[in-house]
């Protein structure tokens, strides 16, 4: 009885951790799956802080709530096995008067992070090329 | 104007200017790094020897930005030497200077000439978006040696070149590595960039000539690339032939670009197959 349940619970563990394989995508394992991108993100938010450029845009911002949700959607959009629940690009960007060069800078916060935890350019350049569309809902 | 008065105003002015230069100084602008690209020969941003639809220095919207450069090319029988500054004005329009010292090494002698020019961005973004982006420029050249173009057959000592360019970057394009593509449709009727004037005996009418670049970055601080320019062919003492380098480019930092390239600039003045080195250095502010 004992071996038939930890056979039970092996089988349901392998085939969730199955589920979430072939869900989970090379990119997001480059990225250092959640906790790596967890860092990631962090790393990009302390650097727009310290960005005279363009942090007064975050100073009314509850900073650990977007730290999950672009936490939730990098690792959506990279394949990894979160579902994003913040709402879209194009509302919560609206009328913050974003330009060419806040974008800019704030990219460059993210290549600055992967660079420091040593994502592959190769990954490096798969998500950017996954968030660059997004310029056009936040970009005004 | 009283001198107190005159005094206290420029103190007004130089500490309202002073922090903007600073700030400029410590970060030269917010475009990506190497969007800014390199200074070409003529002056414009662009590869080496290709103008692109990119506009000098990291200026972005909202920002201004410059660069300075120097460039030396090393062939068989030549060598050109080129000094450069150019200005950006919100990503939107830039205006170039470049003067050109051309050592007609075996035969004797030096050509030169100065070149301005003005570049303005009528469209996309090279990074963001589907479009490519697009710019037109011209480049005002007036040669200052024109006794032996005149010689030779050149018509005139100054002219106009026009141009359209389009480039546009993959950021996760093959081998997952940025690329990045210019092409560049030049009307002109320069001989050898003008070094050898404008207009000829041979031909004397305004030519259509394409040109284009292709790189790609291995990463976010090197790429290595092709370019490829048509001339024209107006003069009869010598054939003029296409250019053509590969180069390597260095972007260390938004201040500094470095670019090697071995050139094939053809027959010249009628020595042929002129091959060698071209070694340009841009700062950015
Ligand atoms: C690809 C680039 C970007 C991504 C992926 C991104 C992602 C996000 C996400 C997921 C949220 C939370 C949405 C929600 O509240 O439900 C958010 C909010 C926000 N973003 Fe962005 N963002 C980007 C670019 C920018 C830029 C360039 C700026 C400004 C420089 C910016 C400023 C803000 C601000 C101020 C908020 C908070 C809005 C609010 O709570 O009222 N974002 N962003």
């Amino acid at each position: 009885m004992k071996i038939g349940l930890s056979a039970v619970l092996l089988l349901l563990g392998s085939m969730i951790s199955g589920a979430v394989q072939a869900q989970s995508s090379e990119l997001y394992q480059q990225l250092g799956e959640r906790s790596g991108i967890e860092t990631i993100v962090e790393e990009m938010l302390l650097g727009v802080a310290d960005d005279e450029r363009i942090a007064h845009y975050f100073a009314d911002v509850d900073i650990l709530r977007l730290h999950k949700l672009i936490s939730e959607q990098v690792c959506n959009v990279s394949g990894g096995p979160c579902e994003y629940t913040g709402e879209s690009m194009a509302v919560s960007h609206n009328n913050l008067g974003i330009n060419n060069a806040d974008f800019n800078a704030l990219v460059e916060h993210l290549i600055a992070a992967m660079e420091q935890e040593n994502v592959p350019v190769s990954a490096q350049n798969k998500l950017l090329a996954l968030l660059a569309p997004m310029h056009q809902d936040i970009v005004e | 104007m009283p001198k107190r008065i005159f005094y206290g105003l420029s103190v007004l002015l130089l500490s309202a200017v002073q922090p903007a230069l600073a700030q400029q100084f410590e970060s030269p602008g917010s475009r990506l790094l190497a969007t800014g690209g390199a200074s070409t020969i003529e002056g414009s941003g662009g590869g080496g020897i290709v103008p692109w639809a990119t506009l000098s220095s990291y200026a972005d919207e909202g920002e201004w930005g410059a660069t300075v450069q120097m460039t030396e090319v090393q062939v068989d029988d030549f060598s050109l030497s080129v000094q450069g500054a150019s200005f950006n004005w919100n990503n939107r329009v830039e205006v170039s200077y470049a003067r050109q010292q051309f050592d007609l090494e075996t035969i004797g002698g030096e050509l030169e000439q100065s070149v301005w020019g003005v570049k303005a961005r009528l469209s996309g973004d090279l990074v963001y978006g589907a479009m490519p982006q697009v710019s037109a420029g011209i480049q005002h050249k007036r040669n200052q040696t024109f006794a032996l173009p005149q010689a030779v057959g050149a018509t005139d000592d100054s002219s106009m070149d026009y141009y359209v360019s389009a480039a546009k970057a993959w950021l996760a394009g093959p081998f997952s590595r940025t690329w990045v593509a210019n092409v560049t449709l030049r009307n002109t009727e320069a001989n050898q960039l003008g070094l050898l004037g404008f207009g000829g005996d041979k031909r004397n009418s305004r030519e259509w000539v394409g040109e284009a670049s292709v790189a790609v970055f291995l990463d976010r601080y090197w790429a290595v690339g092709v370019e490829y320019r048509q001339k024209p062919d107006l003069l009869s003492f010598a054939k003029e032939d296409d250019w053509k380098d590969v180069f390597v480019a260095y972007f260390p930092s938004k201040h500094v670009s470095l670019v090697g390239a071995y050139a094939d600039l053809g027959s010249i003045a009628g020595l042929a197959s002129q091959t060698g080195w071209y070694l340009s250095v841009q700062a950015s502010f």
